[in-house]
């Protein structure tokens, strides 16, 4: 029944984030930018874009340079995640790939950044009276969800591990549409699960959309070139022609 | 960097960064006049608020979201991570915390959520969404004219989120319903039908012109034209009307003739365009923004200019740089091997460097300078051909006419600069208390290096900048005129050829040639 009900939550919740946040991308992708609009330091070339948002994505450099403790925080709790989410590779494969085996023991305590980066966070935005300010519920909510995945998450590693082999068994069997087998009736591991299925839902939904809308923010990814390079959005070309030259009855 | 002077004892005037404690409401009571109806009127707007405003206010919201990607991303990607929180200038002048970005940010994104995201629709509570009523679109009034659009808490943003674009967003929805802001409006209605925001006719504008030319004589003994609608001159100059008539603009044009004059350059300013401020971009009307740009473009046909140049002014080399070539272009009756436009500060840059003036630094020895990056310029556009020019071109500018200079804190330069309280849109005395507020991490970071290096003038490049220091700078303990256009400096340093200077002037200029 529970592995019957899991699975079924796991398909719509992997539909849900996939067709969701695609469509959101596509939406990003054609909504025109009638003006160039980048932001200081703005490079001249595509290149430079392309290193600019390289630095924006692997080191959050503006963040950096804006406020150091967000920063390390945030710094913490992304990278600690990553290699966290790259780890569970490992059950989702039959031969774990090389360099998942490499970085599972590096996962392994990246989990404690990632918790530690989001207590830090969730501690800003509790005691910093300008963050507390900006905070509605459901930033808050997002950090007690993200700490509960991390946390049940962290439980199985170190203090009562679950079947982790039957886990990794039901998985494989879902991505290969084969329901024999069942998921252990943890309750750690049932949370950590159904905590992961509502992330993966409000994805599309919810501010977690800053990471497809990272790649399209104009005030970043826009070439400096305003100068050489016309930005006329297909709007903007069917307004109504204005006159060439001045009109007789007002020049004077 | 100027290196700063070890030896002397730390003397600290205070923190431009402090961050104030945050006081509910602070500015609530700061509004701008609304205008009439008939300055709503000339821009195609509905002359007052409609009777089904919340209706159409709703609808563009979804109408901008699908034009603008900017605006769709921005509302979208906030995690409220709380870094531009206390990045913007009028938070940091006034501690009322709807003025720290996000919070700006959120007073529109809240009604967004309801009306088109899952969440808000149901359930508002969670994600602080609210329904559109008239208590929030008074507070959209009030606080989005509290924004100059300065962009720098974009630069603080890990998404680049830019607070401008929602604010210009905002001010288009509330003049789509009928409620547009007097200065603003008021300004583009005479532009429309004068070619300035000051509303001079071409008379005026000539007669001003002439009298320039005079003092120019009297001061020189060269005769310095300064053309109006000559056609086939070869540069058509666009410059802010404040040009013609305010302190320390003035001198500025006056320092554009003389380097026209002496580079031998033919040139032109137009009476059909005689302005490069376009306040459509503070109202974030894309239809009045290319309307006004687009005069450029008849000006620079109807007098066969083969360039243009922009004077000192900060939004409008926003709108100069960035926009005008989309708004107006293609200008391919233009020469193609000068860039289009082109700054005039880049202009002289290569009149210095190719040696064509002839320059005494020692008639700017009185000043000891520092140079405030304008906002627009600093984080909107660019000059020059290499990255990060509208920093260094105007420096250079400064540093090849005076001997004295410094700069102030480097989180408060470049593209860090702070706005200087009055742009956007709120250089109007009704906003006079929180254009004083508004200024004073500026002002800090200036008294700094007063105390560090004795600086006592400022040098800036937007005519919003100077007429507010102007007004601003005597709070804080300057003169009135401690604030300088930089073509003013250069005015000062340049010898013409034929000019009647003094015995000592010229052994000083024989000494440093």
């Amino acid at each position: 029944m529970i592995s019957t009900v899991y699975a079924v939550l796991f398909y719509v919740a992997t539909f849900l984030m996939v067709a969701g946040v695609g469509m959101k991308v596509f939406k990003y992708a054609t909504i025109p930018v009638p003006l160039n609009i980048v932001v200081s330091p703005a490079p001249r070339t595509k290149r430079g874009v392309y290193f600019r948002m390289f630095r924006e994505v692997v080191f959050f450099e503006s963040l950096f340079k804006s406020n150091k403790w967000i920063w390390l925080f945030g710094y913490l709790f992304h990278w600690g995640m990553l290699i966290v989410l790259l780890r569970h590779f490992r059950y989702f494969t039959l031969n774990t790939w090389w360099w998942v085996e490499i970085i599972s023991p590096i996962g392994k305590l990246t989990a404690f950044a990632m918790i530690a980066g989001l207590l830090g966070l969730w501690a800003r935005r509790i005691f910093q009276e300008r963050i507390r300010y900006i905070s509605a519920p459901s930033d808050h909510l997002m950090l007690a969800l993200l700490l509960g995945i991390a946390g049940s998450g962290t439980m199985m590693s170190y203090v009562t591990h679950t079947d982790i082999i039957n886990v990794k068994a039901y998985f494989l069997g879902l991505l290969r549409f084969d329901f024999s087998h069942t998921l252990p009736a943890d309750p750690i591991l049932l949370s950590h699960l159904g905590m992961v299925v509502i992330l993966m839902i409000i994805f599309p939904i919810s501010k977690l959309l800053h990471v497809p809308g990272v790649f399209f923010s104009p005030s970043r990814t826009m070439v400096d070139n305003a100068r050489e390079k016309r930005h006329i959005s297909k709007w903007a070309r069917n307004l109504p022609p204005l006159p060439e030259g001045i009109p007789a009855k007002e020049e004077k | 960097m100027a290196p700063l002077d070890k030896n002397d004892a730390p003397k600290y005037v205070g923190d431009p960064l402090k961050i104030p404690k945050i006081e509910c409401g602070a500015s609530l009571d700061t509004n701008t006049y609304k205008a009439y109806p008939e300055h709503n009127e000339a821009l195609g707007f509905p002359g007052e608020l409609i009777d089904n405003w919340q209706e159409v206010a709703i609808a563009k919201i979804g109408e901008l979201a699908k034009k603008n990607r900017a605006f769709q991303v921005y509302l979208d990607a906030c995690v409220k991570c709380g870094a531009c929180t206390d990045k913007c200038h009028y938070f940091l002048g006034t501690g009322d915390p709807k003025n720290m970005p996000v919070a700006r940010q959120d007073l529109l994104r809240s009604v967004y959520r309801r009306y088109y995201t899952f969440a808000g629709k149901y359930f508002p509570w969670l994600v602080g969404a609210r329904d559109l009523t008239k208590e929030v679109l008074d507070e959209w009034y009030t606080y989005y004219h509290q924004c100059s659009q300065c962009r720098r808490c974009a630069v603080a943003c890990p998404y680049g989120i830019d607070t401008a674009e929602i604010s210009m967003a905002a001010r288009d929805i509330l003049d789509t319903v009928g409620v547009g802001q007097k200065y603003c409006n008021e300004i583009i209605a005479k532009l429309k039908k004068t070619g300035n925001n000051l509303g001079m006719n071409p008379k005026a504008l000539r007669a001003t012109l002439e009298d320039l030319e005079e003092d120019l004589e009297d001061e020189t003994g060269v005769v310095v034209k300064l053309p109006l609608d000559v056609k086939g001159a070869d540069v058509l100059l666009i410059t802010p009307s404040a040009d013609f008539f305010a302190e320390p603009h003035i001198e500025g044009l006056l320092g554009y003739a003389k380097v026209f004059h002496a580079s031998g350059v033919s040139w032109t300013i137009s009476s059909y365009a005689s302005e490069a401020a376009n306040f459509g971009m503070f109202i974030g009307s894309y239809e009045n923004m290319r309307e006004v740009s687009w005069r450029i473009r008849q000006a620079a046909k109807d007098l066969g200019v083969k360039r243009i140049i922009f004077g000192e002014c900060g939004h409008a080399w926003r709108v100069g740089y960035s926009f005008l070539n989309t708004l107006a272009g293609p200008f391919d009756f233009l020469d193609q091997n000068y860039p289009i436009p082109q700054h005039i500060l880049e202009f002289t840059l290569d009149e210095i460097e190719a040696g064509k003036l002839k320059i005494d630094k020692s008639r700017n020895d009185e000043f000891i300078m520092t140079y405030h990056d304008s906002c627009n310029v600093a984080r909107g556009s660019a000059m020059g051909r290499k990255e990060g020019g509208q920093f260094d071109v105007p420096r250079a500018v400064i540093k090849a006419v005076c001997n004295n200079f410094h700069e102030m804190e480097r989180d408060t330069i470049r593209e860090n600069t702070f706005c200087c309280g009055g742009g956007g849109g709120l250089l109007t005395d009704d906003l006079m208390d929180l254009r004083i507020k508004g200024a004073k991490p500026r002002m800090t970071a200036l008294q700094q290096v007063t105390q560090d290096h004795g600086v006592n003038k400022m040098a800036a490049i937007c005519a919003i900048c100077k007429t507010q220091f102007a007004k601003v700078m005597p709070k804080y303990g300057y003169e009135i005129d401690s604030i300088m256009s930089v073509h003013q400096l250069v005015a000062n340093a340049v010898i013409l050829d034929g000019q009647e200077t003094d015995e000592a002037d010229k052994a000083a200029a024989e000494e440093t040639p």
